[in-house]
């Protein structure tokens, strides 16, 4: 018997490895390229500073999928929390911190009605999110109906809204485009509880909460959970939990391995081209990398045809989000927090108008003067994280849109100060601790994980690059418009933040098309 | 070309303009694209006549062209079109279709090869468009190029005569689809042997400055050979005659299309033989895979009409009464002596065998008149004079 090519799965980020793991399980030989030293992708733990380690990209894990992390044993394979369900607090530079914790809302000052306003808010956002939920656990229908066997998926699509019953139903339909501060507004008064939801619905958005569909956005992270963890050792440990379960089940990670171009032959992805300019066969290739890397940079418009290639081209897909990394000399003190809530997610989005104006100049290629933040000090629950006595933080900024007019080169050291200045109302003696500043913006993310214009969720997370959207009509089904070649990054449905689950589906998808050798 | 002052003028005069205003003793015009362009200059019939006995001269100059060169240029024209463009060598013309994802007909058009990966694009509708939206990932230059070539269409039986007369040496050895330049007046004229009468002929392309000065030598040379202007019906008549489609007229551009189910595949325009399977990816590659396998829904048919009436707007019905099809070009045939269609059917219908007939309402005297007239379906062009082929080129 001869051996066949290896089906190559091009990048080893945590869907890349997850859909690796999944081939290598139902027996196919896999190989995985990896252009960084290490596999992990946006879900990596580095050294910024010596002793000093951080979540590099993603830094809290919320809507992990559940069926990954059991089917690929990564409990056994070391996964383990440094923290679990993690609260969420408001900070405020003159008051007390509003803390949010699972399905209640406290702190002075916070008004009884909103209180109580949340309770039942967080009840209809888990009803509506439970219907995006479920879609989330399959692949998305196709648009266009073939028989039953295409029927059936909308069918189940609309069975989950219908079964919802007729006044959560109206609500779904009703707020699903919706802005979130039009939504806020209904259930609360005050500004404070308002713009740390508000955040929430725009991280890692191109959106501001007065953009319509960011309900949308806020139930997609809603229907994780909206539970947060961190992993024992970062988000590097999940990916090396996933790299072990790959290789377990008979994967090769090859690491260092860039691929620069696919080979096409006879009109099938027959091969990858590394950047050394060593050739590999295959039998397909799955490409962790987002939809307009893998289609219009590997592949090549070429090989598409011109709608499709034009769709790709025109994927919404600008970064906002950037990471700051501080190395501290010791525990920060923020106002209003108290000590033993150091280590959990901490917010800077005093009001939804505060987060709307920190969204207005990125329209315009420019930075936030006044950032918001989702910030976590992995060390304080993490002993590995920095030496003894002293401190990480990790932050999302936004907004530093890809894009900047000024170009990032120029504008860096200014964005830097300006993360300082807005961590300095809320932490005064914070700089004079600091040990190491380490600013990613969404030029160096795109440049260090290879995603384009740097964006977290491999093109924005909005209705119109939902479902049978996501990425591109034509390739939702994880399967691109040429033979042998499939998509498994997060720019697929049901999309960003580390999930697992397109990583799950494409390899089905693949498993399904693909006959074994 | 688009100009600031576009909307100051919406319709312009061609580069013949003064020659043709000259000539056109009907006074009848009508627009095409952005230019005036001649129904008829004395009479129809004559034009025709002249046509399929002598020669005559159609200003071509509104039609749309592009010149599409650069690196990729060949990969570009490949993943365009349906058709193998590396098989159309150097100074040779092709005819093609392009379609969109769906595989449903854009547009056709000729292909020159001017040079060595500089091609020409001609085409019925404007294409900037597509061609630029189908450059992604290609590195060529796209020009839009319709107003800087003035071009006739000399056709017919005397026009290699004609232009030998003008002094093109040995253009009788220019094969059909060839192409090749001679230098006029300190510049030069392209003449391909290309048209869409069906017949001998050829098409002028010159720049057009000297417009003018190849219309008056060529009426020169041609005078002895019986040359006459010629407008768009008697173009019309011929082009049906020799079995063409038009874009617009026997299919939808598919870009324009708002309804499913308006738009043609090449199949279902009878151009099976412009699609290549075998070259690299094309746009609509795997719509018209799909199709060749589960079969198309439509037909052209080239019907030979019973009676003298033409088939203006005839539906097509089968055996039974019902009705399968529409007409969509019509002609009174003088070269054939036959009313004339191309018709559009659904498949399964035009089948050989298939009885089908054509309602014809006309009028005489006021009175309104309805026949079903039988067809015959006819398999090629319905006329196609032996010359039209011939290399080289008879010179009567």
């Amino acid at each position: 018997m001869t051996e066949r090519a290896p089906i190559i799965v091009v990048g080893g980020g945590h869907n890349g490895l997850v859909c690796a793991a999944y081939l290598a399980r139902a027996g196919r030989q896999v190989l995985v390229l990896e252009a960084a030293d290490r596999a992990g992708g946006c879900a990596a733990t580095h050294e910024f500073h010596p002793g000093f380690r951080v979540s590099s990209i993603a830094h809290l894990l919320y809507g992990l999928d559940a069926q990954v992390a059991g089917d690929l044993n990564l409990t056994q394979h070391g996964l383990a929390y440094a923290q679990q369900n993690l609260r969420s607090l408001a900070l405020h530079p003159a008051a007390e911190a509003l803390v949010f914790d699972g399905d209640s809302v406290s702190g002075a000052g916070l008004d009884a009605a909103d209180r109580d306003a949340f309770q039942e808010f967080v009840a209809a956002r888990r009803r509506c999110a439970a219907v995006l939920a479920s879609w989330h656990a399959a692949p998305p229908p196709r648009l266009a109906l073939d028989g039953w066997r295409d029927a059936l998926p909308v069918a189940k699509l609309g069975w989950a809204v219908r079964r919802l019953g007729r006044k959560d139903m109206r609500e779904l339909l009703r707020i699903a485009t919706m802005s979130v501060d039009d939504w806020l507004n209904e259930y609360f008064t005050g500004a404070r509880i308002k713009g740390a939801l508000a955040l929430d619905a725009v991280l890692g958005a191109w959106a501001g909460p007065r953009s319509g569909g960011t309900v949308f956005t806020s139930l997609h992270r809603a229907a994780g959970g909206a539970v947060y963890s961190v992993p024992q050792g970062g988000m590097g440990s999940l990916s090396a939990a996933l790299a072990r379960a790959a290789t377990a089940a008979g994967a090769e990670i090859r690491c260092q391995a860039r691929v620069a171009g696919f080979e096409v032959k006879a009109g099938r992805v027959s091969g990858v081209r590394l950047a050394s300019g060593e050739t590999l066969a295959c039998s397909g290739v799955v490409s962790a990398l987002d939809p307009q890397q893998t289609l219009l940079g590997l592949l090549g418009a070429r090989h598409l045809e011109a709608e499709f290639a034009r769709r790709v081209q025109h994927l919404r897909a600008t970064g906002t989000a950037a990471k700051l990394h501080l190395a501290l000399s010791c525990a920060p003190e923020f106002h209003g927090l108290k000590t033993q809530d150091l280590g959990q997610r901490l917010l800077i989005a005093p009001d939804a108008d505060y987060v709307e104006r920190a969204f207005n100049p990125a329209k315009y290629g420019e930075y936030s003067p006044q950032p918001v933040m989702e910030i976590h000090l992995p060390s304080v629950h993490d002993a590995g994280m920095a030496p003894a006595g002293q401190q990480v933080l990790s932050a999302v900024v936004q907004y530093a849109p890809h894009n900047l007019a000024a170009g990032w080169p120029a504008a860096r050291s200014r964005f830097l100060e300006t993360c300082l200045e807005t961590l300095a109302r809320h932490a005064p003696g914070l700089r004079a601790s600091i040990l190491h500043a380490e600013l990613l913006t969404p030029a160096d993310i795109a440049a260090r994980a290879g995603i384009t214009g740097g964006h977290w969720h491999h093109g924005e997370l909005a209705l119109d690059q939902y479902l049978m959207l996501r990425p591109v009509p034509g390739a939702a089904q994880y399967q691109a418009p040429i033979a042998g070649l499939y998509l498994c990054s997060a720019g697929t449905h049901p999309g960003g933040g580390v999930l697992g689950t397109p990583g799950r589906l494409a390899a089905a998808q693949l498993l399904a098309k693909e006959a074994a050798p | 070309m688009m100009t600031r002052e576009h909307y100051r003028q919406a319709v312009y005069p061609t580069p013949f303009h003064a020659r043709t205003s000259a000539a056109n003793t009907l006074n009848l015009w009508h627009r095409w694209k952005d230019c005036t362009v001649a129904d008829a200059y004395t009479d129809v019939s004559m034009e025709y006549t002249a046509l399929r006995n002598a020669c005559t001269v159609f200003d071509l100059s509104p039609m749309t062209k592009h010149r599409i060169d650069g690196p990729d240029a060949l990969a570009f024209m490949n993943r365009l079109v349906t058709r193998d463009v590396a098989k159309i060598k150097p100074g040779r013309v092709g005819y093609t279709v392009w379609c969109d994802d769906q595989g449903q007909v854009i547009d056709d058009g000729t292909i020159f090869h001017l040079d060595a990966g500089v091609y020409r694009l001609c085409s019925q509708e404007r294409q900037l468009d597509w061609l630029q939206d189908s450059a992604l990932g290609f590195d060529v230059r796209i020009h839009e190029e319709t107003t800087e070539i003035a071009a006739l269409a000399l056709q017919g039986p005397t026009s290699c005569a004609a232009l030998k007369r003008m002094g093109l040496t040995s253009i009788e050895t220019l094969t059909p689809f060839g192409m090749r330049s001679f230098p006029f007046a300190g510049t030069q004229l392209q003449v391909s042997r290309t048209g869409f009468t069906g017949d001998l002929g050829y098409e002028l392309w010159i720049e057009p400055g000297h417009a003018l000065e190849l219309w008056d030598r060529l009426f020169d040379a041609g005078s002895a050979v019986g040359i006459k202007p010629m407008g768009t019906l008697a173009l019309e008549m011929s082009r049906v005659e020799a079995g063409f489609i038009q874009a617009g007229v026997d299919f939808l551009p598919a870009d324009r299309a708002v309804r499913p189910g308006r738009t043609r595949s090449p199949f279902e325009l009878d151009l099976a033989w412009l699609v290549d399977f075998s070259k690299p990816n094309f746009t609509g590659r795997s719509a018209l895979l799909r199709e060749q396998a589960e079969g198309s829904r439509y037909r052209l048919l080239r019907l030979d009409v019973e009676g003298n009436k033409v088939a203006k707007d005839a539906f097509v019905y089968n055996s039974r009464q019902k009705v399968v099809g529409v007409v969509t070009s019509h002609v009174w045939s003088p070269a054939v002596k036959a009313s004339i269609a191309l018709a559009s059917v659904e498949i399964p219908w035009g089948r050989p065998g298939d009885e089908l007939r054509v309602d014809i309402y006309y009028q005489k005297e006021l009175q309104w008149n309805r026949k079903m007239a039988r067809c015959r379906l006819v398999a090629g062009p319905f006329y196609a004079p032996a010359r039209r082929k011939m290399t080289p080129a008879p010179e009567v």
